[in-house]
């Protein structure tokens, strides 16, 4: 049972999945709220596109990853304030047109394709201790950020009209948050890969919000599930002998399935209760004519 | 440049405003005084919402001037139907977003804003919600959970879109009590409705809003006017008023004369029933 944790490359894989599903996590609750769920598919796509121009103009992949991220996610929010395009058409035409130029560049330089398969399907077992350094780093300043900008970014995300009128700078705090979310998904590429960073975004969140009523609590609770389902996921794929990432998301949907099942029993246990009340009561009343 | 006046705290002066380019409303000219309570009423899409968002900034201006004195604080309550009821938050949560800008860099709140909030929720009859979500509230408890966050700032001018909407007679009654309250305790109030006469006609002052621009300004009993309301709902309407009592009523298309504003003859008015009319 403890196997996995003898090799540097799993310790280091298991600590990266955490730090990473604990962070997709607790951005993806801003998203999931905003209803913008459709754009962790788009931005992971859209910053393959930033990666592959990176690598090509040889530029670090982190930055050039997440000034690509960041722009898409600028042109995003500006395209959606248009009534006639709306934000889902807006993260469709965007964020795959991105993706085009990494695919136009892969095509035409095809060298380095096998370097972006890692990026499409993530290569955790991969991570050398400089990128786990680096991906620490990244969590480390996304956490800074969400803490700092924690008041505005609800208030924003929960009636963005009176939180204009209440003085909050929102214009500014949808960039900042632009930033983040692009980071989030550079952080998670090479854990997840383009393909599964979705899943990783929306599927703790959407857990948290099937448990609570409560913001804060929804919070803590989702970044709790993305962590372990990070470390369970990696951990169980040793045993299984299946890809890290694919395994990651698979143990969240598996947790996901459990809670969704879990209140449907739960829902069902309170109407058959409220039923035998009911009854009782109509019992009682019969008894008292 | 215009400026405002000491005893003003909202000056439009000539303002055209809207959205995106498109022009709401033109030729505005307002004076807010503080202490006031004031009614915006019109049909829909005559810009009630737009005029009260343009007081907290909301809107574009495209000509004139609109300004709001120095250092007022706002409060904002919108339309209830704009809020996302799904979104997990508790009721004190919703309260304490109105305090944000205290120790605004900490994601929590202090002992001392959490206090604040509990006595604006029992000054609004709703402190044993504090921890129920938003969603299973009631309307009038909705209302009076925006109108906590409005109030935990200690607003100056306190901006209310459609207050009463989606609620019933008792709860519109209790919102309306609770908003003279605050004019009494010195807040100046402006609210938009549709209901003229279970809100409009009770307000010491109404703005009527049609045709793109104000078509009146003042007491009820001047803007409650046939040929205001006329020209501002595209329809004849019958004023009835009754002592303190004004009614508005769309006119039948058989009651001869009412679209001229005459007086609807004697014995055409029942009461059905009341305190007074026991034997109805």
């Amino acid at each position: 049972m403890l196997e996995p944790f003898e090799f540097g490359f799993m310790q280091r894989a298991m600590i990266a999945a955490a730090l990473v599903g604990g962070v997709t996590a607790a951005v993806g609750v801003f998203v999931i709220l905003r209803r913008l769920a459709y754009i962790g598919h788009g931005l992971a796509h859209s910053i393959f596109g930033g990666a592959v121009v990176s690598f090509t103009l040889g530029v670090n992949f982190f930055l050039g990853a997440s000034i690509w991220g960041a722009f898409s996610v600028f042109l995003i929010n500006q395209a959606a304030r248009r009534r006639q395009i709306g934000g889902d058409a807006a993260i469709g035409i965007i964020t795959t047109a991105a993706f085009a130029i990494g695919i136009a560049v892969i095509s035409r330089a095809r060298s380095f394709t096998r370097d972006f398969e890692a990026a499409l399907f993530g290569e955790i077992l991969g991570i050398t201790a400089q990128d786990l350094w680096m991906t620490v780093a990244m969590v480390l300043l996304i956490s800074i950020v969400l803490f700092l900008f924690w008041k505005q970014l609800v208030f924003i995300t929960f009636d963005q009209d009176v939180a204009t009128s209440y003085g909050i700078p929102v214009r500014w705090v949808e960039a900042i948050f632009s930033l983040v979310l692009a980071a989030t998904v550079v952080a998670a590429l090479q854990v997840l890969g383009v393909t599964l960073i979705a899943a990783a975004l929306v599927i703790p969140p959407v857990v948290a919000r099937m448990l609570t009523d409560s913001f804060p609590r929804m919070f803590l609770i989702a970044v709790v599930i993305g962590a372990l389902t990070g470390f369970i996921g990696v951990y169980v794929s040793w045993f299984v002998d299946v890809s890290s990432g694919a395994t990651v998301v698979l143990v969240q949907a598996a947790v996901f399935a459990l809670t969704l099942l879990w209140g449907v029993i739960e829902s069902r246990r309170g109407r058959s209760a409220t039923r035998r009340a009911e009854r009782l009561a109509g019992l009682e009343r019969a008894l008292n004519d | 440049m215009a400026t405002i006046g000491v005893n003003e705290l909202v000056r439009l002066d000539g303002v055209a405003l809207g959205y995106e380019g498109l022009v709401a409303l033109r030729d505005v000219n307002l004076r807010i005084e503080p202490g006031e309570l004031i009614g915006i009423v019109g049909p829909s899409g005559s810009g009630k919402t737009t005029l009260l968002r343009s007081l907290v900034g909301q809107t574009e201006i495209f000509a004139g001037d609109a300004l709001l004195a120095d250092d007022t604080r706002v409060g904002y309550v919108p339309q209830v139907e704009t809020v996302d009821w799904n979104f997990p938050i508790t009721v004190e949560q919703v309260a304490l977003l109105g305090s944000w800008r205290t120790r605004r860099w900490l994601p929590w709140t202090s002992r001392s804003e959490r206090n604040r909030a509990r006595v604006v929720l029992r000054q609004l009859g709703i402190a044993d919600l504090l921890h129920r979500p938003i969603r299973a509230l009631s309307g009038g408890q909705q209302q009076r959970t925006f109108l906590a966050r409005a109030l935990i700032r200690s607003p100056d001018l306190l901006l209310l879109d459609e207050p009463t909407s989606g609620v019933d007679i008792k709860t519109r009654h209790e919102i309306l009590h609770q908003l003279a309250s605050l004019n009494h305790a010195g807040v100046t109030v402006v609210l938009t409705t549709h209901d003229l006469n279970g809100v409009a006609s009770h307000l010491p002052r109404l703005i009527a809003l049609g045709e793109e621009t104000v078509l009146a300004d003042g007491p009820p009993s001047e803007v409650l006017q046939p040929d205001v309301l006329e020209r501002a709902y595209g329809q004849p309407m019958l004023v009835v008023r009754s002592g303190h009592e004004t009614y508005v009523l769309p006119v039948p298309e058989e009651a001869p004369g009412a679209h001229e504003g005459e007086a609807i003859p004697a014995g055409e008015i029942e009461v059905i029933a009341g305190p007074d009319h026991d034997d109805a």
